[in-house]
């Protein structure tokens, strides 16, 4: 289960503007990837084109073997069907219930009888705490109520690749958590592949196996979790520890003069390399069976944490 | 919208890219007939009441002009003949076109707008349904046919206010007026409306559905959207109005 999305000299503007050139990436099957960036860099843009809502200007995006960029439309509504995509808003259909709103993909895709879509929203509204407002209305419900039935819809015909767009945005540190555990859990049980786009560091330190970082209308940076929160690149450390020191500023970009004169100013030892503390990550919760895939990362995990320990002693 | 040439040629070249999609994707199976039959009866329940309300003043305003006219001529026996023509004709296709257009494709329009800067179209996109085929290929049929219900309505309420008018304020005679009836008009003057009226149908839907598709930057999108969608249906209706009647004149033989 999983898809490789693989992404190769991606460029999109609009008119004369620039929104990200060159991006190439390859998110891996089956692995959690965040894309961070600060706002107005285009995240929202990236995954749009990754489902083919916008066309880029060049580059292209496979997704099991097929370029998204070039497919004819009536092809692209058939691997749209590998997708789930949670909107920043939920993007519920405001005149349909939760119930209908969840239910929507399987009567429009499949031949499935009521009551057994009646069984599959239920679990999926189950799996995202929803259970009781299946009759409200979207524009009954809290925002993070929205977001999961939202994140419910996505899942119901079972895609291989989950997009997230600002799952975190305007929902409080304690749903964030419970999001975030949600998401893993998710991975551990379903095993798709899963992008989520944000610009919360917390979310971004803990969840992900991969981190891409969009500034500058380019990719800094992608990689494994562990080498970008170690990495010395003055961008990425800016955002990872999101201070006011470094390479990004209020409306765009500073000078390289300032840059160096904060950097030296902060004196934080930024020239060794790997200071960078390592925040655990988020595991499966216990009631999840955990995949091999998991088990290896908890394993490593442990052994992180023992070394500290020694360490620390 | 940036007024620029090269950008109103996009909009057409969009808009009639767009009505060509509907075109293509309208005998695709399975039909929506959900949506169908709740868009026609939405569509005809904002329309159905202000139209009434708008053919009986312009019945009246037609044979109040003809009545006059005719007596200035002396030719009143022909008043009858006359303004049952200016309704049928003329009258009853214009007034369904603004309704349908006014009332039928704000409402489209604001409708799909709505749903667009909430994302609600993308997301369905994404679930892999084409909006096209599941919300506007809908609203263009129940715009049509209920554009030409409409019409059958204000051709009927045109003319009784006509009569009303013609015999009861202006002291008309009710046998000359009932008599000359069908001197001037024929059949396929009533077909070459309805005919006119299914294409505004479709006409308003589209153009109302193009623009709520395509609205950005917010409510304000919206509202601006509806209103451009208003001024371009009405523009497009007047002029192929005068292309239908033009090519009418041309290909049906006129009586008299």
């Amino acid at each position: 289960m999983g898809v490789e999305i693989c992404v190769e000299g991606l460029t999109k503007s609009f008119g004369h503007q620039v929104i990200w050139q060159d991006v190439s990436l390859t998110l891996p099957a089956g692995e959690v990837s965040v894309m961070l960036g600060p706002s107005g860099t285009g995240k929202s843009v990236f995954l749009k084109t990754l489902v083919g809502l916008l066309k880029p200007d060049c580059g292209s995006v496979k997704i099991a073997g097929r370029d998204i960029t070039r497919l004819r439309e009536h092809e692209l509504y058939e691997v749209r069907k590998l997708f789930g995509v949670l909107f920043q808003d939920g993007a519920l259909f405001g005149s349909m219930n939760l119930y209908d709103n969840i239910a929507f993909p399987l009567r429009e895709h499949t031949r499935k009888s009521e009551s057994e879509i009646r069984r599959i929203v239920l679990e999926k509204m189950d799996m995202v705490g929803l259970i009781g407002s299946e009759g409200k209305l979207p524009g009954e419900i809290s925002g993070g109520m929205r977001k999961r039935a939202g994140l419910a819809r996505a899942l119901v015909l079972d895609p291989e690749i989950i997009l997230f767009d600002e799952p975190d945005s305007g929902l409080d540190p304690v749903r964030v958590a419970y999001l975030n555990q949600l998401i893993v859990d998710l991975n551990a049980q379903i095993d798709a592949t899963f992008l989520i786009v944000t610009h919360d560091i917390a979310s971004a330190r803990q969840v992900p196996d991969n981190i891409g970082l969009l500034f500058r209308r380019e990719l800094v940076m992608f990689g494994p979790r562990e080498e970008l929160l170690t990495s010395d690149e003055p961008v990425v450390r800016q955002f990872l520890n999101g201070r006011m020191q470094g390479p990004i500023g209020m409306a765009e970009e500073k000078d390289a003069a300032q840059v160096e004169q904060e950097l030296a100013a902060l004196g934080d030892g930024s020239k060794t390399p790997g200071s960078q503390a390592l925040t655990p990550r988020l595991l499966p919760g216990p009631g999840i069976t955990r995949p091999p895939r998991w088990e290896a990362i908890a394993r490593h995990e442990a052994e992180l944490r023992r070394r500290k320990a020694v360490a620390d002693a | 919208m940036r007024l620029s040439p090269s950008g109103a040629l996009r909009h057409s070249g969009n808009l009639f890219a767009m009505a060509l999609d509907v075109v293509r994707t309208m005998p695709r199976r399975p039909f929506q007939a959900r949506e169908f039959i709740q868009q026609a009866w939405f569509v005809a329940s904002v329309t159905i009441l202000p139209t009434a309300l708008v053919s009986i003043p312009f019945g009246a305003v037609i044979a109040l002009q003809i009545g006059s006219l005719t007596r200035q001529l002396g030719a009143q026996s022909f008043s009858g003949a006359a303004s049952v023509l200016a309704v049928l004709r003329e009258a009853s296709p214009i007034v369904t076109a603004l309704l349908i257009a006014g009332a039928g494709g704000t409402a489209i329009c604001a409708d799909l707008g709505a749903r667009k800067i909430r994302e609600e179209i993308d997301a369905m996109q994404v679930l892999g349904i084409d909006p096209i085929h599941r919300l506007v290929v809908p609203r263009v049929l129940a715009s049509m046919v209920v554009a030409v219900l409409l019409n059958g309505l204000v051709s009927v309420v045109g003319v009784a206010g006509g009569y009303f008018f013609n015999v009861v304020l202006q002291h008309g005679t009710p046998g000359a007026y009932l008599a000359s009836f069908t001197t001037l008009a024929q059949l396929s003057d009533l077909w070459a409306a309805e005919i006119k009226a299914l294409v505004f149908g479709a006409i308003a839907a589209i153009v109302a559905s193009y623009k709520g598709l395509t609205a950005k930057g917010g409510p304000k999108g919206v509202g601006d959207a509806v209103n451009q969608s208003v001024v371009i249906t009405f523009m497009l209706l007047f002029v192929t109005n005068f292309v239908m009647t033009a090519v009418y004149f041309q290909v049906v033989p006129q009586r008299g």
